[in-house]
């Protein structure tokens, strides 16, 4: 010891040389120092990487949809003449008497406004939607004391005159198109100019039913949407209650033993499972099964449903554990029974995160494809509203992102735009459901 | 107990779909993905103008639909069956056996099938039957013997075409549009080339060389697109090699992207298909079951209305989109209103 302090330097830490300062850094300090900065830079290259696929993918998606939310318009004045309309309605397809009487209304139309052509009526009507015919007849049959009169439309134009405007079809194009030629494009360029033809916020769009091939400019996600909405009703309905129920038996009732631990293992597992296996499971028991109607928001939801059910287990399961044993015991302590000491305490203490999980939950069952390919519900199927409730859980319907998945196949280009249209508004719902996610577990939840 | 009130109306709720699911009132149909696009226009224009509920049409392809259309009858199962070929007679065994017995068979109309590629990639301007057999099939005749196909390039065995890998998406077996290109392409390749003599005379049964004439190579050069034709396009502009096989009316709606090649020296459009001159077309065809007649409203009714003069006629909105009109529509007409089964 006398030794040590004697020669203080006698016995210097290997690595560090005799008299060298502690603020100076040796190389193996340096070394570990300058692995740690690698590791932080990679993390923000990882960073930098991820946000850039996401500003990516955000400015995609932007740039394809927002053109859906607009659409070009052609105002017209249509004389609804008695005889024609009587002489209309008593052909097999009504609607392409009055497309004829909108084709002679357009002629008239264009020479009022000063532009000449040459164009036979037919061949001008491939400047409107096809399904301009039909929203005549709607007027005539919801308001027939305008027969006689002369009334002021707003048509639709057709997806490629659509597709002008919007710089989507160009001139070229059109070179080897069957359906319009460029002395449309000179017409509609006029018509701009006058006013006649322009392009507005399309509502209909976001309020809409799904329409047939060869009108995609009609074509909307609203009705979808309520089927979407119908499944999460009965997701809900059918998911929370079970869940709840299995995750407080479990955790608070449940004896630990071989069972119930095989019962966990299997949720968790269950929670991975591909969700087309649950759509091939909806399909052997909901409709060949049970016998419940093809194409029902009721089966799509109970089929998702099964595929949310691990998830709201598994977050339940984990807010009813982070609640301190101290509340069960001073519960238990002054007398309440196990069922008041879960009912009344440790269960709405757990709620703000079993809501939290039942939302995350939703938010992935709506954004869910998969299995309702197989019940039914993908294809030409939401261009019906749901009249009352009932209809809504059981009629032939799709779901929104059904809906984008079947537009995306569809053959006129105009369609895709609607598709990426489409991805907005469900990615808009999905976002607003776990920001609510995320505000109930800020405001409400508790920390011991 | 709030969990009480939950369970109880999630059952209210089943029971009433137990008895509502008795009463379908809207006429549901699936099947050709290539029909579909006809048959969403005839179920709108039929929801527009009548007061029945606008028809289901789901897609998936002729056989899939063929399969569903068989599973029984029943409410819980599909009215009609949209297909792009003729039903098979193993499909009409399965129907009858599962007791759908009686089928009424409608012809649509014609529809052209069309090779097209990238509009900006090389000049497959003009192809013959045999240039697809020599290019796809895995056994091609080369100076008269039969070897395993050696050809990368289109213009391996054939000097007008360009010096590009072969690189061919063709529909996927599960679509009629697959049975139309074997036939109508492979096949006369086959015996065009005397691929299918060399066969023949190499000890093989007629019908086991035809089968042979069918196949396809499975070295990658060929690909089958078991999904739609939005797929074969997505498939196609990310190779410029890249020959895709799709129904007119697609490719009509797409000409800004893709350009088609002519077979055979003809050039596919509705004039060419309709009088025969374009060797590469079929008939498509939708399959009413007859015992939902009167049960499910509106099915009758739309089937008149699809084949009614006005819709399926040359001046009518499937023509419009690209559909060829059948001649002997009024024969159509006739068996429907006569409800005339198979």
């Amino acid at each position: 010891m006398t030794d040590a302090t004697a020669t203080p330097d006698a016995a210097p830490a290997p690595h560090r040389k005799k008299g060298g300062s502690l603020l100076e850094l040796d190389a193996r300090t340096r070394k570990r120092n300058a692995a740690e900065a690698r590791f932080k830079a990679y993390g923000v290259i990882a960073i930098t990487i991820g946000l850039l696929f996401l500003v990516a993918l955000l400015f995609a998606i932007i740039r394809n949809g927002i053109p859906a939310f607009t659409q070009t318009f052609l105002t017209m004045e249509i004389v609804l003449d008695e005889e024609t309309v009587e002489a209309a309605e008593g052909s097999i397809v009504a609607t392409s008497q009055y497309r004829n009487m909108v084709a002679e209304a357009l002629q008239v139309k264009l020479a009022d406004v000063g532009i000449e052509t040459d164009k036979e009526p037919r061949d001008l009507m491939l400047m409107l939607s096809p399904g301009v015919g039909a929203e005549v007849r709607r007027v005539v049959q919801e308001s027939p004391e305008l027969i006689g009169e002369t009334v002021e439309f707003r048509f639709l134009t057709a997806s490629r005159v659509d597709g002008y405007t919007k710089g989507r079809v160009q001139r070229e194009d059109l070179a080897r198109d069957r359906n319009l030629d460029a002395t449309h494009l000179d017409i509609v360029d006029e018509l701009m100019d006058q006013g006649v033809v322009e392009r507005t916020f399309n509502l209909a769009f976001i309020t809409g039913s799904d329409a047939s091939e060869s009108r995609p400019e009609e074509a909307g996600i609203g009705v979808s949407m309520l089927g979407s909405l119908f499944m999460m009703i009965v997701v809900l309905v059918c998911a929370l209650p079970v869940g709840v129920a299995a995750s407080i038996y479990l955790e608070e009732f449940a004896p630990k033993n071989r069972l119930t631990d095989f019962i966990e293992v299997n949720i968790s597992n269950l929670a991975a499972v591909p969700s087309i296996v649950f759509g091939i499971l909806g399909l052997a028991v909901f409709i060949q099964f049970a016998h419940l109607p093809q194409s029902a928001p009721l089966v799509g939801g109970l089929t998702l449903a099964l595929m949310t059910l691990p998830t709201i287990v598994i977050s339940t399961r984990a807010s009813l554990k982070a609640v301190p044993p101290s509340i069960r015991d001073a519960a238990l302590g002054v007398g309440a029974s196990k069922m008041q000491a879960v009912f009344h305490h440790v269960l709405p203490l757990a709620a703000p995160g079993i809501l939290t999980g039942t939302i995350i939950g939703l938010a992935q069952a709506l954004g869910e494809t998969a299995p309702l390919l197989l019940i039914g519900m993908v294809g030409f199927i939401a261009s019906n509203y749901p009249d009352g409730l009932a209809s809504g859980f059981l009629d032939p319907n799709s779901a929104m992102p059904a809906q984008i998945y079947e537009w995306a196949k569809r053959a006129d280009p105009a369609y895709y735009e609607r598709a990426w249209g489409g991805i907005i508004i469900l990615l808009a719902f999905l976002m607003t459901m776990n920001i609510i996610a995320i505000i109930l577990r800020r405001r409400f939840e508790r920390r011991w | 107990m709030s969990f009480v009130k939950l369970t109880a109306s999630t059952l209210a709720i089943a029971a009433v779909s137990a008895t509502a699911a008795a009463a379908r009132d809207n006429v549901q149909v699936a099947g050709s993905s290539t029909v579909l696009p006809y048959a969403s226009i005839v179920a709108e224009a039929f929801g527009e103008n009548t007061d029945f509920p606008t028809p289901v049409v789901e897609s998936g392809g002729s056989s899939a639909g063929l399969a569903r259309f068989c599973e029984g009858v029943g409410e819980n199962t599909i009215d009609v069956a949209n297909a792009s070929r003729a039903i098979r007679d193993r499909e009409i065994e399965a129907c009858a056996e599962a007791g759908v017995t009686d089928i009424i068979e409608v012809r649509i109309g014609y529809d052209g099938i069309v090779f097209a590629s990238q509009i900006d990639g090389p000049a497959f301007t003009a192809f013959t039957q045999v240039d697809w057999f020599n290019a796809l099939s895995p056994m091609v005749l080369v100076d008269g013997e039969l070897v395993e196909n050696p050809h990368t390039s289109w213009s391996d065995f054939n000097a007008d075409l360009p010096d590009a890998e072969i690189l061919a998406f063709i529909p996927g077996t599960k679509h009629g549009t697959r049975e139309v290109f074997e036939e109508k392409v492979l096949l006369i390749g086959c015996e065009e080339t005397g691929a299918m003599q060399a066969m023949m005379d190499g000890g093989m049964s007629e019908d086991d060389a035809e089968d042979a004439c069918l196949s396809v190579r499975t070295d990658g050069k060929s690909v089958d697109i078991d999904g739609d034709y939005t797929e074969t396009l997505a498939r196609v502009d990310a190779n410029a090699n890249g020959i895709g096989v799709f129904g007119l009316a697609f490719y009509e709606n797409n000409t800004d992207t893709l350009k088609v090649a002519t077979m055979g020296g003809v050039e596919p459009s509705t004039e060419t298909i309709s009088t025969g001159e374009y060797p590469v077309s079929r008939p498509l065809f939708f399959y009413i079951k007859a015992a939902h007649i009167g049960v499910i409203p509106g099915l009758k009714e739309y089937a008149s209305f699809f084949m009614a003069d006005e819709i399926a006629g040359p001046d009518g909105p499937l023509a419009q989109y690209g559909l060829v009109s059948d001649p002997a529509l009024a024969e159509t007409q006739a068996k429907i209103a006569d409800e005339e089964t198979m």
